[in-house]
């Protein structure tokens, strides 16, 4: 499907200053060799089973179906890995890969906290040394994950530049990596930044798809008809659509964070109203300014709040395989009451956008249709913003 | 040959080294810029690189970022640079190179990019995030406005990588002195002369040392195997610090003095 490796169209590559192209060819080179190992694969299996609880549950939602009359809704769990989302799948290769490569050290960036942790996590089972970059104002909205990291044995650095939000913890993640770089690993926590990390979160995520995949035909014979999942840097999304899009029957529908509405500018829509553009090392869709500034996203989630996407989905957008949408912080909300009310599941901020979107498709399609939403994690860290949203006070 | 290729060329005959401070452009403004520029000159700059403001300056330290910061507060816009490049050349023939991170590039096309940045009277441009892999496009676009592309190489380069980046290596290769990013240190990394010494045997296209050069003592020490040193963050740091404290004209003046000490250091070694 791609003519070069590292790119798709034109987006992706390897923008990223020299002093980190001999370890970003050395990454590349331990993915294509270590990591496609048996050895490395039967570890990983095993610890995606023993250690992170899958394989996660496809879940008919049949209150929510009814609720919403059309379509029938499957829900796959990713909010029931350990840790409490998707991030536990690529942290928990991403470290073996560390451990194999011989570093002593990691490092990682977060914006709600969830890949912190599941780095943390990882770190402290595998017994190594972890920092992570957290915006400032990211560490006001999440605190209870701030102090999950800490008991986890990490050190969070507070990222005080910028917008002080996921672009800023990104950016300082990576400078870290450049001045460490001889016995530190950078766990990249999305399907961002240059090549090789693009495709190898993708791959590390793609576990979501073919598990969908196994289990909808085990439990309806048939595949979809579409598949929704929520769309900051993207690694949910191409986690869940990659072993989809050869399927060209399967509708892929990306929802982004439209924040306080696309019109008011206070969004994180990078696919829907940005322009290509280079930032942390790859091209693709990027929400800047007429000099090329990168422009501050705005979303009630701070896992979407982020001016960038994968350069993968900007090149499924151009070919037109997946549809991008938005949803508002409002239809979020919505969406993460209407879960909980009628399926006891309270979804992560984040995933609480594809609900909004399969709520307003869900209606508009006959009952013996399937829509599969990617619930990629829970929503316990953001009970106190919902809370403060909604005009009432949590303690926290 | 440009005014890069003629600067080297000339130093080159007398023996001596050269001296590239680098300012970003607009900090804090755009009319101290240009008085910075000049002190710089005055000072004994032989280039001088103008950074271009860029909201994620990933290979940049602290001090830079609060540089880039103070400047996109003041309002700087590339079309405000282009025109200090202007004001700088009505009376300086010293050669101007551009640090700009690709997206400032690539946001405006690469074509339209290299020739407003000739068309102002900038000699060169150095992209810290743009690998020669990814340069195919602006390389060929420079070439045809007489702009030098810049090639970096850092202490984790490969011989490899150094062969590839020598050949294709206009005006100078500039050559990151640490494993990290910008900003003033006390101590000069113990490895940069062996660095130097794997990239000397490779080329002959003058080497620049920079990042953390702090010092005329370090200067020298730097410049002991290379062919000269780009001075940036200690130069803020004090042109800022002396702002702050006295004003804007006695920061200049501290720019001119700091350049020459530089200068002195580096001329007497020789």
């Amino acid at each position: 499907m791609h003519e070069r490796e590292g790119y798709f169209g034109n987006y992706g590559g390897q923008y990223a200053p020299e002093v980190l192209i001999p370890a970003l060819r050395e990454l590349e080179e331990a993915y294509r060799t270590l990591a496609q190992e048996p050895e490395f694969q039967e570890e990983l299996s095993h610890l995606l089973s023993a250690y992170g609880g899958r394989p996660t549950p496809l879940f008919r939602a049949d209150r929510l179906t009814a609720k919403l009359g059309g379509a029938r809704i499957y829900l796959k769990r990713e909010d029931l890995n350990h840790t409490g989302a998707h991030k536990i799948n690529n942290t928990l290769a991403q470290i073996l890969l560390a451990r194999r490569m011989g570093k002593r050290r990691v490092v990682a960036e977060t914006g709600a906290g969830q890949h912190g942790v599941a780095t943390a996590t990882v770190s402290a089972m595998f017994n190594m040394e972890c920092t992570v970059y957290m915006g400032e104002e990211d560490m006001r909205r999440q605190k209870l994950n701030v102090f999950r990291m800490q008991l986890l044995g990490a050190e969070v650095r507070p990222v005080k530049t910028g917008t002080r939000t996921l672009k800023d913890a990104t950016s300082e993640a990576i400078r870290d990596w450049i001045t460490n770089v001889k016995d530190t690993y950078y766990v990249l926590g999305s399907v961002v930044g240059p090549h090789p990390y693009p495709t190898m979160v993708r791959d590390f995520q793609a576990i979501i798809g073919y598990e969908t995949q196994h289990q909808i035909l085990t439990q309806e014979g048939r595949m979809p008809n579409v598949i929704v999942a929520c769309v900051g840097g993207g690694s949910n999304a191409m986690g869940i659509f990659h072993p989809f899009l050869t399927n060209r029957g399967v509708h892929l529908v990306g929802v982004e964070a439209a924040g306080r509405g696309l019109h008011t500018g206070y969004h994180a829509a990078s696919l829907c109203c940005g322009r290509p553009g280079v930032l942390h090392g790859s091209l693709s869709y990027l929400l800047q300014d007429g000099e090329g500034q990168v422009q501050e996203a705005h979303s009630i989630s701070a896992g979407l709040d982020y001016p960038g996407v994968g350069p993968e989905h900007s090149y499924l957008k151009d070919i037109g395989r997946v549809e991008y949408v938005t949803a508002t912080d409002e239809e979020a909300i919505a969406a993460f009451q209407l879960l909980a009310e009628t399926e006891g599941i309270i979804p992560a901020l984040e995933s609480a956008h594809a609900v909004a979107h399969a709520c307003r498709l869900a209606p508009t399609m006959e009952s013996e249709k399937i829509i599969v939403i990617n619930i990629s994690g829970r929503g316990d860290k953001d009970a106190a913003e919902v809370a403060r949203y909604l005009g009432l006070e949590v303690c926290t | 040959m440009n005014r890069l290729e003629e600067c080297f060329r000339k130093l080159r005959g007398e023996r001596r080294k050269a001296l590239m401070p680098y300012l970003t452009a607009g900090d804090p403004d755009l009319d101290v810029s240009f008085d910075l520029a000049l002190a710089c000159e005055q000072g004994g700059a032989d280039l001088l690189e103008l950074g271009i403001p860029f909201s994620d300056p990933l290979a940049d330290g602290p001090t830079v970022q609060e540089a880039v910061q103070r400047s996109l507060d003041s309002g700087t816009t590339f079309a405000g640079i282009l025109e200090l490049t202007r004001r700088i050349r009505r009376v300086s023939e010293m050669p101007i190179v551009f640090l700009a991170y690709y997206n400032s590039v690539y946001s405006r096309g690469e074509a339209q990019f290299v020739q407003a940045c000739a068309d102002a009277g900038a000699d060169g441009l150095v992209i810290p995030d743009l690998p020669p892999e990814e340069a195919g496009n602006l390389l060929a676009e420079a070439d045809r406005h007489n702009i030098t592309v810049v090639q970096m190489l850092a202490p984790t380069s490969t011989s490899e990588r150094i062969d590839l980046v020598s050949k294709l290596a206009e005006g100078f290769i500039y050559c990151v002195s640490v494993t990290g990013v910008t900003g003033a240190r006390d101590t000069l990394s113990d490895t940069l002369a062996a660095f130097l010494k794997r990239v000397r045997a490779l080329t002959a296209t003058p080497l620049m040392v920079g990042f953390g050069i702090s010092s005329p003592e370090q200067a020298v020490q730097a410049a002991q195997e290379a062919d000269g040193v780009i001075v940036g963050s200690a130069l803020i740091k004090r042109i800022s610090r002396v702002r702050e404290l006295e004003g804007t004209p006695h920061a200049i003046k501290e720019a001119e003095r700091f350049v020459n000490s530089l200068r002195h250091a580096l001329d007497n070694t020789v």
